[in-house]
């Protein structure tokens, strides 16, 4: 017998401006995840999150087991870096990312095993602390794209008291699927998780987010919000209007409290955390499993892939293996992305590894990849009216031009989070975004002097 | 290594929405086509002669100026059709046809093609073209023949007779005796006037497609003609009968749906829009009311083209997260 509390389903406090209707294109909301094989080798690199890379800890010739810590740092703002699979240490050398950018990494040849590591086990969770030294110790970084280490995020600063955990299952980009599924498959994990960090975090208010177009995931989902009646009863469901950038996470805290995120600030700021649904499963996990982060779900779609399907893959699986393991290509590719095709980024060859923040692989032809023509600017407004964050592209594509490092910074310019709305919605093609990019290193290189 | 197909790679988003330039530019045409045919039912069909010789020496003086100075050709995009026949629409219909190629000259090559074409013209190309065309030509720009289905003779039109009414008296019976068309007959546009802007059933038709394709945001028409019915209601010691026929007559429902509209000549946010809108509204009163000149809404509107970038300036939206830092300041006021 459900509980029928009228008040587990809320409805958004204060709707965000902007944003676009994209066709959603989920494919593969449908296919239960699969669990791919190890590969043959896999490549780990070091720099995985965003802040410091991680120095190898393992040396050529090194055998490892699934689990072990290969790279660590002494920084702040990192997490550990563990083997994905068991096997021999093949290199430790550089290798080219998805991002075009180099970083060190280890690559393990695996011995088809998957040996777990013997020394793991669950950690010993009793207060904040614990959970945040937990939650770095186990690699976890934003499982949504951003690949911000997860445990700066828990770490709760006096001056900045959290009352709110926002779990993110929006998904609004098209395409991808994996957090659809996390719900549906995972929700023992979730349910869980959602509690643990309730209690260790003394949240006043969990959110759960998600959008209104999964009836599916709304009901596991309210079951969930539906189960907390004893235990506080500060879980609540949200169900969003589905319209992209819904799953951005100053949308989110928006949305689920109605608090505007300053510019240049995060959602701890107002008291918030955002995280992704996934996350907060994988935190379940790995305080009972003690098992880090050596894998991940990702969506393999788009029309050019033979078999769309959602799969299981340990992190440092190249792209190559994943796009074969679902049946390579119907027909010649034109782009491809790692990511949803929103914010994700456009690959030029398959040969690089799956990160920790990869969503998708997805691969398009020509037809489906939207390429358009760029037409002089007709001052329409479109670009400006489907902007979340309520600024004017085309005026910042002017001052970005014009190297206007004052005049941008008026125009809020540093508050854009690229979400690719402007450019999506621009009858004349205009890759708004690079100019986007294009202004703020302008505003940041004026900074530095 | 070996030789290696690379994928194409571009910057983010990786999908586009399916509205394009030329997919704009078409719904305007479609939108303005019901004023278009209701003008040839009207005035007969010299009406579509200067229709179509304005929009062919728009797209001609487009392609050859893009031609000559070497300039991706740009006729596809349909501005310049649209060009033509709001200028068409701003003209009597016994205008010469040469007149017609002299406006389309001022409107593409001056007013658009010279400051840089597509969205780069601060006013609105029809508009100062008709402009040019009234002071160089007054007579022939003010030469309205009564509409065909009546019987064609030079007539004054209903603005005009308007204009001469004392409102500080009873204005109905001056109405009367000024021998205005009957309010019916100025919803369905058959009185004197220019080509596309007599028909308000037609011009709103227009208005609602736009408003439907979201090809416009509804905020300048209703705006401008709300300030509009707004300050003559007042002046009129509340008339509605004079009211309505202030808004029906002149060239305001065609200025207020597809003129002051104009993406390059109008403010791109919202509050903009309104003051804009507002600001037209004004300016066709005053023009309207206190200056010999019986139709505003052309002078209104370019004077707003001006004024548009520093309205975009004054009204600049609030960026989010906005509000904080302001706080900050006056915190740090506060602390000093
Ligand atoms: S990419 Fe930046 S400018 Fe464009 S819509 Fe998103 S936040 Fe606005
Ligand atoms: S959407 Fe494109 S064409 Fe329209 S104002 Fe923005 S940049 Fe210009």
């Amino acid at each position: 017998m459900g509980s029928n509390r009228p008040d587990a389903i809320l409805k958004a406090v204060k709707k965000g401006r902007g944003g676009v209707f994209v066709s959603h294109h989920k494919l593969t909301a449908d296919m239960e995840t699969v669990r791919m094989p190890a590969p043959e080798r896999v490549v780990l690199p070091m720099l995985q999150h965003i802040g410091a890379p991680c120095t190898p800890t393992v040396k050529k010739g090194d055998t490892v087991a699934v689990g072990q810590v290969i790279g660590d740092s002494d920084k702040f703002l990192s997490v550990p870096i563990h083997a994905s699979v068991s096997g021999t240490v093949e290199s430790v050398a550089d290798v080219k990312l998805a991002n075009g950018t180099m970083a060190p990494a280890v690559t393990i040849v695996s011995d088809g095993e998957m040996r777990l590591c013997e020394d793991l086990t669950p950690p010993v969770v009793k207060n904040k602390e614990d959970l945040v030294k937990a939650v770095r110790a186990s690699g976890l970084v934003g499982l949504g794209g951003a690949g911000f280490p997860s445990f700066v995020k828990l770490t709760v600063s006096p001056e900045k008291p959290i009352d709110t955990l926002v779990v993110n299952a929006a998904e609004c980009e098209p395409y991808i699927t994996v957090d659809y599924r996390e719900c549906l498959e995972n929700s023992w994990n979730i349910l869980n998780g959602v509690y643990l960090l309730a209690e260790l975090l003394e949240l006043k208010r969990v959110v759960i987010a998600v959008e209104d177009n999964k009836p599916e995931a709304i009901k596991v989902l309210k079951n969930i919000a539906d189960q907390d009646i004893d235990r506080g009863n500060v879980v609540r469901l949200m169900t969003l209007k589905s319209r992209y950038p819904q799953g951005a996470e100053k949308m989110m805290v928006l949305s689920a409290t109605g608090r505007e995120v300053p510019a240049g600030g995060l959602p701890a700021d107002v008291g918030c955390i955002v995280m992704n649904v996934g996350s907060v499963a994988f935190v379940n996990r790995y305080i009972t499993t003690g098992k880090p982060l050596v894998s991940r779900s990702v969506t393999v779609s788009g029309d050019c892939i033979k078999n769309p399907m959602n799969l299981r893959v340990p992190i440092g699986t190249s792209m190559q293996d994943i796009v074969d393991y679902c049946g390579g290509f119907v027909k010649e590719p034109a782009k491809i992305l790692s990511g949803g095709p929103m914010m994700g980024t456009a690959i030029t060859d398959l040969n690089v590894p799956l990160l920790k923040s990869n969503n998708a692989v997805l691969a398009f032809s020509k037809k489906a990849a939207g390429f358009k023509k760029e037409t002089p600017c007709i001052h329409c407004g479109r670009c400006h009216a489907a902007c979340p964050m309520g600024l004017i592209p085309t005026d910042i594509e002017k001052y970005a031009l014009l190297k206007d490092a004052d005049t941008l910074n008026k125009l809020g310019t540093m508050v854009c989070m690229e979400c690719g709305s402007c450019a999506y919605s621009c009858p004349g093609g205009k890759p708004l975004v690079q100019y986007m990019r294009l202004a703020k290193s302008v505003v940041r290189e004026a900074a530095k002097k | 290594m070996e030789e290696q197909k690379l994928f194409t790679v571009s910057a983010s988003p990786h999908t586009k929405s399916p509205v394009t330039v030329q997919g704009i530019m078409l719904d305007v045409i479609i939108a303005l086509i019901p004023a278009g045919i209701a003008g040839v039912g009207i005035f007969g069909l010299r009406a579509l002669a200067v229709i179509a010789v304005c929009v062919a020496s728009c797209v001609g003086f487009e392609a050859l100026f893009v031609k000559l100075l070497k300039k991706p050709m740009s006729i596809g995009d349909l501005s310049a059709v649209i060009t033509g026949l709001l200028l068409a629409y701003n003209l009597p219909v016994e205008i010469p046809l040469w007149m017609c190629v002299i406006g389309s000259f001022v409107a593409i090559v001056i007013v658009k093609q010279l400051f840089g074409g597509i969205g780069q013209n601060f006013a609105n190309p029809a508009i100062t073209a008709r402009i040019v065309l009234l002071v160089s030509f007054a007579s022939a720009m003010t030469n309205f023949t009564a509409p065909k289905v009546l019987d064609a003779v030079s007539t004054a039109t209903p603005l005009a007779t308007l204009g001469a009414i004392d409102r500080a008296g009873d204005i109905g019976s001056q109405m009367m005796a000024g021998g205005l068309p009957s309010l019916t007959a100025m919803v369905f546009g058959v009185r004197a006037g220019c080509i596309g802007e007599t028909c308000a059933v037609a011009l709103l038709l227009g208005c609602c497609w736009l408003l439907v394709r979201r090809v416009i945001s509804p905020i300048i028409p209703l705006s401008y003609i709300g300030t509009v019915a707004v300050l003559m209601l007042l002046f009129s010691h509340f008339d509605l009968y004079y009211t309505a026929y202030e808004l029906l007559s002149g060239g305001l429902l065609l200025g207020a749906v597809f003129m002051a509209t104009d993406y390059s000549t109008s403010p791109i946010n919202k509050k903009g829009k309104l003051v804009f809108g507002i600001g037209c509204g004004v300016l066709t009163t005053v023009i309207r009311l206190f200056c010999s000149l019986p139709e505003g809404v052309s002078y209104s509107i370019l004077l707003m083209n001006v004024l548009c970038p520093l309205i975009e300036k004054v009204t600049a939206p609030k960026y989010f997260g906005f509000v904080k830092k302001k706080k900050e300041k006056k915190a740090k006021e506060g602390a000093a």
